[in-house]
């Protein structure tokens, strides 16, 4: 689903990832972890070019979604970021209605059909596991969600536009335990119709939603297993130390 | 003297001074107001000035001030606001944007009475506009277009650059983002910045002064070729050259009232308009 490779990025002078070669099949998770620094969002913001909206970075290698490497000149970012949702680490929804912010991917990619929008909006926000608590209230303010909600219903304005892969950066980081408890069921859920890359400090939630995970460090990717050979037998002493919260 | 005392005493001066700026504030208003108030009425709004401008109304005046407000704003609004957008959206910290931002600074500085002499030149000679609404509007457009430019880059980069991604990240185009997004979150603080404009513009005398400002001219303007009366000239010119200046001088408060009620509710309007979001 996802291919890098060989993958050297900078910021400026600054080399932020160094020869990084990555497989991700499709319908998993896949779990970055590592210390604050080490380059995972970077890596993570190279699946949908998100790191072309920053001034002077250079990249070389390949990255493929899909088979097609996306930074070839003639692809479309805008139909790629269709393709490939994110979700932030701080929940962003638009100061627009919750219908609104669900429906904003259709519409500014020239969908009109009411309908469809209507239909595309529910069965997203039911994804999201948000249906039920927000189906009375469509029309009111995004702003008037409490913090995991707004999360939830980021990931359902990601889910509308029906991409293939999801990529989320610390989504439960600024959430309360049981909202991230939601957000983790419902990452379970999604596993089965998208491929998701989500980047966390937390050991714990990694070892529970993830399939495979990456540690990284330093720019570097340290090991790239199974995630339960990576939290009970990783081959590297990095890893051992870091899971173990022997690191530093 | 023990630190304390030396405070107090310090801060005793501050608040003194800052009391007589507000105080010579209020003095001015009172005066105006004391002065001017007798004369306003129904007719001082709506009448023209009549037996050599020492009785009658201010109507004209206020029509062309009106008229100049209008079109000065709709030529510059647009110009200012998409160059904002372009600078702060678009144009990242390029040389450009950066050479762009220090003219519009330096623009801004400039003396208003060299905006007349400009606009005389170049719209009322050059362009052939004549003295009219037309190069009058367009000579206190150049005037408020820094402002503008300002403010407008300002209720910009107030948006945290999170709703710029994400909708970007929803494969919206910049365009996109910036209409659907941006601007209306933006949206309030511009016409905060459009209001504080309309009170620059209504109020200035020297740009106008050799582009539209009609001497005497009783008639309201038939199209944007005509002259006009406006409210700050007009108060020039009865306080300084009339017929009887001693015999118009409450007609001058009245107008200066006038003037500064247009300009202070303006001032009052955004200012609420910033706090309420
Ligand atoms: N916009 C940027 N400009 C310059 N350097 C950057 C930029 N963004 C990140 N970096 C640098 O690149 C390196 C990797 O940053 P990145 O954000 O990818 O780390 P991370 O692993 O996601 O960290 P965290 O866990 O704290 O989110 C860091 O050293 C950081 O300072
Ligand atoms: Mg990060």
């Amino acid at each position: 689903m996802i291919q890098a490779k060989d993958i050297n990025f900078y910021y400026g002078d600054f080399q932020a990832l160094r020869n990084i070669s990555m497989e991700i099949a499709a319908h998993t998770v896949t779990a970055f972890i590592g210390p604050s620094g080490c380059g995972k969002s970077t890596f993570l913001r190279l699946f949908n070019r998100m790191n072309d909206l920053i001034d002077n970075t250079r990249l070389t290698g390949e990255c493929l979604v899909e088979g097609e490497n996306i930074y070839r000149k003639s692809v479309q970012v805008d139909e790629l970021r269709k393709k490939v949702g994110m979700v932030f680490q701080k929940p962003n929804p638009f100061p627009k209605s919750i219908f609104e912010n669900v429906a904003y991917g259709l519409r500014v990619n020239g969908i009109r059909d009411k309908k469809y929008i209507a239909r595309q909006v529910e069965e997203s926000l039911k994804a999201a596991a948000l249906w039920e608590e927000v189906k009375d209230k469509l029309k009111k303010s995004a702003f008037e969600l409490s913090g995991g909600q707004q999360q939830r219903l980021c990931i359902a304005r990601a889910l509308a536009i029906s991409p293939s892969i999801l990529l989320m950066d610390e989504p439960a980081s600024a959430l309360d335990p049981i909202s991230t408890s939601k957000i983790e069921e419902l990452i379970h859920s999604l596993k089965k119709d998208y491929t998701i890359v989500i980047v966390t400090h937390n050991m714990q939630q990694a070892a529970r939603v993830s399939d495979k995970t990456g540690f990284f460090m330093l720019g570097e990717l340290i090991e790239y297993d199974d995630t339960k050979n990576i939290f009970l037998k990783p081959e590297k002493e990095q890893t051992q130390n870091y899971i173990t919260g022997r690191f530093g | 003297m023990n630190k304390k005392t030396e405070q107090k005493i310090a801060f005793a001066i501050f608040r003194l001074l800052g009391l007589l700026v507000a105080g010579v504030l209020f003095w001015i208003l009172g005066f105006i107001i004391y002065n001017g108030i007798s004369v306003i009425s129904w007719d001082f709004l709506t009448a023209a000035p009549a037996e050599g401008m020492t009785a009658g109304g201010i109507f004209p005046a206020i029509a062309g001030t009106l008229c100049l407000v209008a079109g000065s704003v709709t030529l510059a609004f647009p110009i200012g606001v998409m160059s904002a957008v372009y600078m702060n959206e678009y144009a990242g910290g390029s040389w450009v944007v950066r050479f762009i931002r220090v003219m519009t600074n330096n623009l801004g500085s400039i003396p208003s009475i060299v905006f007349g002499l400009f606009g005389m030149t170049l719209f009322v000679n050059t362009l052939g506009f004549g003295d009219s609404i037309l190069a009058g509007s367009c000579t206190l457009g150049l005037l408020v277009l820094p402002l503008i430019i300002r403010t407008t880059e300002e209720s910009l980069k107030a948006i945290p650059s999170s709703f710029r991604t994400g909708s970007l990240a929803l494969g919206a185009s910049k365009l996109q983002t910036i209409r659907k997004v941006v601007l209306p979150m933006a949206f309030p603080n511009i016409v905060t910045g459009l209001i504080l404009s309309i009170g620059r513009v209504s109020g200035e005398t020297a740009p106008i002064l050799f582009t539209v400002a009609a001497y005497f001219l009783p008639k309201l303007p038939d199209s944007l070729f005509s002259q006009v009366m406006a409210l700050p000239y007009h108060l020039y010119v009865i306080a300084t050259s009339g017929t009887d200046i001693e015999a118009s001088r409450p007609i001058a408060y009245g107008t200066a009232l006038v003037l500064i009620a247009i300009v202070l509710s303006m001032n009052l309007l955004a200012a609420t308009l910033r706090k309420l979001k």
